[in-house]
């Protein structure tokens, strides 16, 4: 994992010189060519129209169930809930053991350690497969002092986070602000240490619904990179609109771009409102044909969602017996 | 396997129930021609689909003669409202047998499924359906407050858009009240007769459309038949200006639309992404067997590198293959003889020093296959940058400024049109001013829509289809009405008599 992701000490290479001031972001980001609506919405929905099957449906699925990041953010969570949401993100369908595990849980600061402790041996920390994501830095507003962002991003690494998933200050960057929107993603990605030396991964939400245009999704996607995320987000799903399809294929390509400059590759996360596989098949399509197979991954790709896991499974029951099963036949959390 | 082999996914032929032999189809009925009949076949397999009549120059007459019985019989006594209905009627249809048409389109024609289902065909009802509500307001069209159709329409038209051709030509001729004599190209019938039975489930009048298979001599028969009031091409410009002198000297009504070298243009400033799908879209879509497409790429020099290296990586994804599988971008090249003209070019291309670059992929044994082609360092004196080469192939030359640019894109005896890539839009709206080009695209390319005119400049043709204009050049004002009229009136029936 370690050549996939930045040091902290943002010691890649930057494509503009000085220190990250609000001028020299604003004419760097400025600089970067713009987004036609038009156009973006038009190959968007032209790869929705891929179809996608048999064999490489089969493959798809598969594929997409690897790469959830299976979520509950509710105020009503309990430690019973997310012990049930472990016990299906290792045990995604009773009746099938071939079935991959999901990539991630991901759950508030304080039920990281209930997440921790129900994973046992499957959790990434201790040497399984399953990572536990924690989403921090006042989520999902974002709208607290930076030292409680730093504290809520340190409490959660050291209940065992292996990865933080930011939200930026909007206000911020609607304001112009830019420079403030880059210190604090540095500043976060510094409290992802850890006590051993490694660092947990970072994913830096842009909330794109409150961005609004697919310019600023594009300059806070460069910005979110140039400070050290590790991952871009789309969305904390409590925004609506939250993941579409243009803005995670303007994201792939920034992240497409960054590579061909730098060689580093960064992740992309759609979350919210990513319910059925035909849709998160869709989104594959994209990363296939923008980013490359390659970032088809953990590692470089994650779906932020809680229903979609139970459609691919229906979806995956369906292409084996032939029929369609019901909610029934997928465990409820 | 990796992902982005995509399983196959073809769109089944069942749908289609297809005669294994269709006649001329005159006077409402299919029947029987004496010019013999010809295969079609498809350009992905070379099998053969069906067989077709050659309508000869009698059967030619014959289908004047009932066009012109149509018109002066119970057509153009309707009143616009009525004429509506059975347009609205033909709207509905096609829309019903959509994918009926689409799988007929790419079976006969070879380009992909995807295209024929997303573009063609609903841009088929959508011309029926804009015109279809012109047919009460022709008094609105621009030619006087009581204009009057014009008679017989002959209408000759391309294998490269064979039904959306058809549905141009047609619409706003019946929509004006005129009744129509069409001939298909002869490598594309099949949907222009699935249109005949539509013609027949709507219970039009007879005799109001007809439709003669057939080659060149069955199109020149009926663009110089005495009876045609009205002639509308849409092909090369070597037919186009035979049929402009055949017609020379006659009373006939004439508008051309014909071939193209569209300069698609990319600034400095354009958004780049966009720009790289435009480019593809404009060349490669419809295996770039499109009059308007984009085959002159002028990019500016400061950013060339960085959009053929993007044009590249996104070639490298386009699947070129079966028409009828789903995931198909590019389709077969639609005969033999259009795949040696490209094949020629090409090797021109390569012959004058330009540098060929297409992305690695496998072409199926039978068929007409040609991989997306891209042409850098050409320079405006190579016959790449000024002959229309009709196939998936693109020529790119830079430029420095925005003069350049535009003395490079109005460089070509042709003028159909044009695209702009800029994200300022002072500077779009200044060049579009400067081009000579009927169509001017903005980020975007390739875009049609019924409400908008379209046609060209110079050796592109004259006159315009789509919109209130389209519709304009098939009607006469009242005072040129009662000309054609009289004429028609002391001119011989000649085409009766048969």
């Amino acid at each position: 994992m370690t050549d996939t992701s930045h040091s902290p000490d943002g010691a890649l290479a930057r494509p503009f010189d000085g220190p990250a001031t609000d001028a020299a972001l604003r004419r760097f980001l400025d600089g970067l060519p713009g987004v036609d609506a038009v156009g973006l919405e038009q190959r968007a929905a032209t790869i929705g129209t891929r179809s996608i099957k048999s064999s490489s449906k089969a493959a798809a699925l598969d594929a997409v169930l690897s790469l959830i990041d299976l979520t509950t953010l509710e105020g009503a969570d309990t430690r019973g809930r997310v012990r049930s949401l472990v016990s299906k993100a290792i045990t995604p369908d009773p009746s099938d053991p071939s079935v991959p595990r999901v990539a991630a849980v991901c759950v508030y600061n304080d039920m990281v350690h209930h997440a921790v402790e129900a994973l046992g041996a499957h959790h990434a920390g201790s040497g399984g497969d399953i990572a536990v994501a924690a989403v921090a830095t006042a989520f999902p507003s974002g709208r607290a002092s930076l030292a409680v962002k730093l504290q809520d991003t340190a409490d959660a690494v050291a209940a065992g986070a292996d990865e933080i998933d930011m939200v930026i200050d909007r206000g911020a960057f609607l304001s112009g602000r830019f420079g403030q929107v880059y210190d604090e993603i540095v500043a976060i990605k510094n409290a992802c240490r850890r006590s051993d030396g490694g660092h947990a991964h970072l994913k830096v939400i842009l909330e794109t619904g409150e961005l609004s245009t697919y310019d600023n999704v594009r300059k806070a996607s460069w910005l979110a990179i140039l400070a050290g995320g590790d991952f871009i987000k789309t969305s904390t799903g409590k925004v609506a609109p939250a993941a579409t399809l243009p803005v995670t294929l303007l994201m792939l390509e920034v992240v497409r771009d960054w590579h061909l400059g730098t060689g580093q590759r960064i992740g992309v996360k759609p979350a919210g409102g990513i319910r059925t596989s035909k849709d998160a098949i869709k989104y594959l399509v994209a990363v296939a044909e923008t980013a490359g197979e390659e970032w088809i991954a953990p590692t470089l790709f994650r779906f932020g969602a809680s229903s979609l896991l139970d459609d691919v499974l229906m979806q995956k029951q369906k292409l084996t017996s032939g029929h369609y099963s019901g909610p029934d036949y997928v465990t409820v959390v | 396997m990796t992902f982005l082999d995509y399983a196959p996914a073809p769109e089944s032929t069942a749908i289609l129930d297809l005669k294994s032999e269709y006649g001329l189809f005159i006077d409402g009925e299919f029947v029987d021609g004496d010019g013999g009949s010809f295969a079609t076949i498809s350009p992905a397999t070379e099998k053969h689909i069906t067989t077709v009549q050659s309508a000869s120059a009698a059967d030619v007459d014959r289908a004047v003669a009932a066009a012109r019985r149509a018109f002066e019989g119970p057509w153009s006594r309707l009143s616009g409202s009525d004429r509506g209905k059975y347009l609205f009627r033909i709207a509905r249809l096609v829309q019903e047998r959509a994918r009926e048409l689409a799988v007929a389109e790419s079976l006969d024609n070879g380009k992909p499924i995807r295209e024929s289902r997303d573009v063609d065909v609903p841009l088929v009802a959508a011309w029926f359906f804009y015109y279809a509500g012109w047919a009460d307001k022709l008094e609105h069209a621009g030619v006087g407050s009581a204009p009057r159709p014009l008679g017989v329409a002959g209408q000759v038209i391309p294998w490269n858009f064979p039904l959306l051709m058809l549905a141009w030509k047609i619409a706003p001729a019946l929509a004006a009240g005129n009744a129509v004599v069409l001939k298909p190209a002869e490598t594309t019938p099949l949907t222009a007769l699935l249109f005949a039975e539509i013609l027949q489930q709507a219970d039009f009048p007879p005799g109001v459309v007809n439709i003669v298979t057939g080659a060149g001599d069955t199109g020149s028969a009926l663009v110089t038949h005495p009876g045609v009031d009205k002639v509308a091409f849409t092909g090369s410009t070597a037919v186009g200006r035979a049929i402009a002198k055949q017609v020379a000297g006659s009373s006939k009504r004439l508008t051309l639309e014909l071939g193209g070298k569209a300069a698609n243009i990319v600034f400095d400033d354009a958004p780049v992404d966009q720009a790289v799908e435009g480019i593809v879209n404009g060349i490669f879509f419809n295996q770039g067997h499109v009059c308007c497409a984009g085959s002159r790429l002028l990019v500016q020099e400061s950013v060339h590198d960085e959009v053929i290296e993007k044009l590249k990586r996104r070639m490298a994804t386009l699947r070129v293959g079966d028409p009828l599988d789903k995931n198909t971008d590019i389709g077969a090249i639609n005969s033999a003889a259009q795949l040696e003209r490209i094949r020629a070019l090409s090797a021109i291309g390569e012959q004058e020093g330009a540098e060929r670059w297409s992305p690695a992929c496998d072409l199926p044994e039978n068929g007409f296959w040609f991989a997306p082609t891209i042409f850098t360092g050409v320079d405006t004196s190579h016959r790449i940058a000024r002959d229309e080469i009709f196939g998936p192939v693109l020529s790119v030359l830079t430029f420095r400024t925005p003069a350049e640019a535009i003395s490079k894109a109005n460089n070509t005896p042709y003028g159909l049109s044009a695209g702009i890539w800029s994200d300022k839009g002072s500077k779009i709206l200044a060049v579009a001013n400067e081009l000579r080009a009927g169509v001017v695209w903005a980020n975007t390319f390739n875009r049609f829509d019924p409400a908008s005119p379209f046609g060209g400049y110079k050796e592109s043709g004259y006159g315009r289809e789509g919109g209130r204009h389209g519709l304009a050049a098939y009607l006469a004002s009242t005072a040129g009405a009662a000309v054609v009229q009289t004429e028609q009136a002391t001119k011989p029936k000649k085409g009766r008599t048969t």
